[in-house]
């Protein structure tokens, strides 16, 4: 299959998410699932029937007989909290090989109302052999905190990135979440409100860091034919690449640039796209040095300079690069893996119906995935119908 | 200060050996002549699994560094503040491990540290780092 073969071969058309500004949600487990995988498929026009291709962040078998589907395409792959960025990458690429036709992503965790309630829950992480509990848990590496705070500190040393522009990131995602009633955080805060609040692991603050909450979403993804037949403006699959290199920290080659300098230039040649064609970034926020990476690597600015591009306000709502409009991961949601939110805000923002502030005429939208420790990044760039 | 004791996987037992006599060693490939970290069944490089075991110097440079106020599993809150680091090692690999016998704040990138151990209940010992300049 020749690489261009995936752009506008298929297309986002539901989208849905569960999000509550308590960070905790009624249903749990299945039936959370469910309930989002219904309202993707209302929200597309489309029917559990309809439905040939399944993907979940691990062992999709129990949940595809859950559903009671027939399935052509199964995909479980988990690398985290760009999952369902590989996901789509992956699901695009057997609609245009011609596999499937009716892909549906699901996910839901919920964290918070599990500790609350005493129940099992938690992230799927693979069974087997773990270097990490052998040659960094033993060192009390915080995880995953531990791990950012090591890039960053690495970061500030290379560039002389300061807490207070990291800061800044988290103070703008604040910003975006003031107007999503959804959010669990919507109160303004200061830059020294970051710094003010407890230092977890140094340099990163609490407020540098994303929150824990209950949330679920799911997305359906189907052919060109089949989206132009439907109720909702699609969102066209015009690039999508992932890259993985290591998985623990003390494995990454260099702490200032992770793999999306790989996976976001990639998707975006793809694409047929530049930086600054970008009307709307979801980029990962599981700390602030998380996006500032992003940032860079993404080559909206260049390497180093992610603190000074923030510090001037371009990521702020306002700003040239609108970034995570509904508040990220830092103040919307951040069940453990977010990278299915990124995914169902740059759809709405391309529909033009975002639950929070809205980016005018935005056509083309990327969501950026992180998984791990800064390890497996995914790019996909979404597009509206005048890009296709 | 607590922590949960690493178990001794087959590959890495030459390592948790010389640890019993503070004697710090590394896995070198005999194929490609190359050094790695952590111990694995087969190099990373270019999976050959002729490996033998070298001594390495002990000297490390700081590459990056947390000091955690916030306990780590196996960890408690009395232990902290404390400071985890990525360390260089000049024979080519990087070790996550704390730096001990310093304050936890003064520990910054680019300090040259060199290999301590801290005993385990077993009578092996975990690889530390102190500062150079205070280590014996």
């Amino acid at each position: 299959m020749g690489e261009g073969t995936l752009r506008g071969a298929a297309a986002i058309v539901g989208v849905a998410d569960a999000v509550s500004p308590t960070g905790e949600l009624d249903d749990h487990g299945r039936a959370l699932e469910v309930r989002v995988v219904r309202e993707a498929l209302d929200d597309a026009g489309l029917t559990i029937a309809d439905v040939d291709g399944l993907c979940c962040s691990g062992a999709p078998g129990g949940l595809a007989e859950h559903l009671g589907l027939d399935l052509a395409f199964v995909e479980g792959t988990f690398t985290g909290g760009s999952s369902f960025e590989v996901h789509v990458e992956h699901a695009a690429a057997a609609i245009a090989a011609g596999l499937c036709e009716v892909v549906v992503g699901v996910y839901a965790q919920t964290p918070r109302s599990d500790r609350r309630q005493g129940r099992q829950g938690g992230t799927p992480f693979p069974a087997g052999p773990n270097p990490i509990l052998d040659w960094e848990a033993p060192h009390g590496l915080a995880v995953p905190v531990g791990a950012y705070a090591l890039a960053a500190s690495r970061h500030m040393a290379e560039f002389g990135t300061t807490p207070e522009q990291l800061a800044r990131i988290a103070v703008d995602a604040r910003s975006w979440a003031a107007a999503n009633p959804s959010a669990r955080f919507r109160d303004p805060i200061t830059v020294d409100d970051v710094l003010a609040s407890p230092m977890v692991a140094s340099p990163l603050h609490q407020l540098d860091c994303c929150l824990v909450t209950d949330g679920a979403g799911a997305f359906v993804l189907t052919s060109a034919e089949r989206a132009n037949d439907l109720a909702r403006a699609p969102a066209w699959v015009l690039g999508a690449a992932t890259s993985s290199r290591h998985w623990m920290i003390s494995e990454m080659p260099d702490l200032t640039t992770t793999a999306g300098a790989v996976s976001g230039p990639a998707a975006m040649a793809l694409a047929g796209i530049k930086p600054s064609d970008v009307d709307v970034l979801l980029a990962y926020d599981s700390f602030t040095i998380t996006a500032l990476l992003h940032l860079e690597d993404l080559g909206f600015c260049a390497k180093g300079e992610g603190g000074a591009f923030v510090e001037d306000g371009h990521v702020a709502p306002g700003g040239t690069l609108p970034m995570n409009t509904n508040g990220g991961g830092l103040s919307y949601t951040h069940p453990g893996q977010y990278g299915m939110f990124l995914l169902v805000e740059a759809v709405r923002q391309l529909r033009g119906d975002a639950p929070g502030l809205q980016v005018d005429g935005a056509t083309i939208a990327v969501a950026h995935g992180a998984g791990g420790f800064l390890s497996t990044m995914s790019t996909v760039v979404l597009g509206s119908e005048v890009t296709r | 200060m607590s922590g949960s004791a690493p178990i001794e996987a087959d590959e890495a037992s030459p390592f948790w050996h010389a640890s019993r006599s503070k004697v710090l060693v590394l896995p070198w490939c005999t194929a490609c002549e190359r050094p790695h970290w952590y111990p694995r069944v087969a190099c990373p490089t270019c999976l050959g699994s002729d490996l033998v075991w070298r001594p390495a110097s002990g000297n490390g440079t700081v590459y990056a560094v947390s000091v955690h106020h916030r306990p780590g599993m196996g960890r408690s809150p009395n232990d902290c503040p404390y400071t985890v680091a990525l360390v260089d090692l000049p024979e080519g690999v990087r070790m996550l491990a704390n730096v001990v016998d310093c304050e936890p704040s003064e520990v910054e990138v680019g300090d040259a540290v060199q290999v301590s151990w801290r005993p385990l209940d077993d009578g092996r010992h975990l690889i530390t780092f102190a500062p150079t300049s205070k280590a014996g």
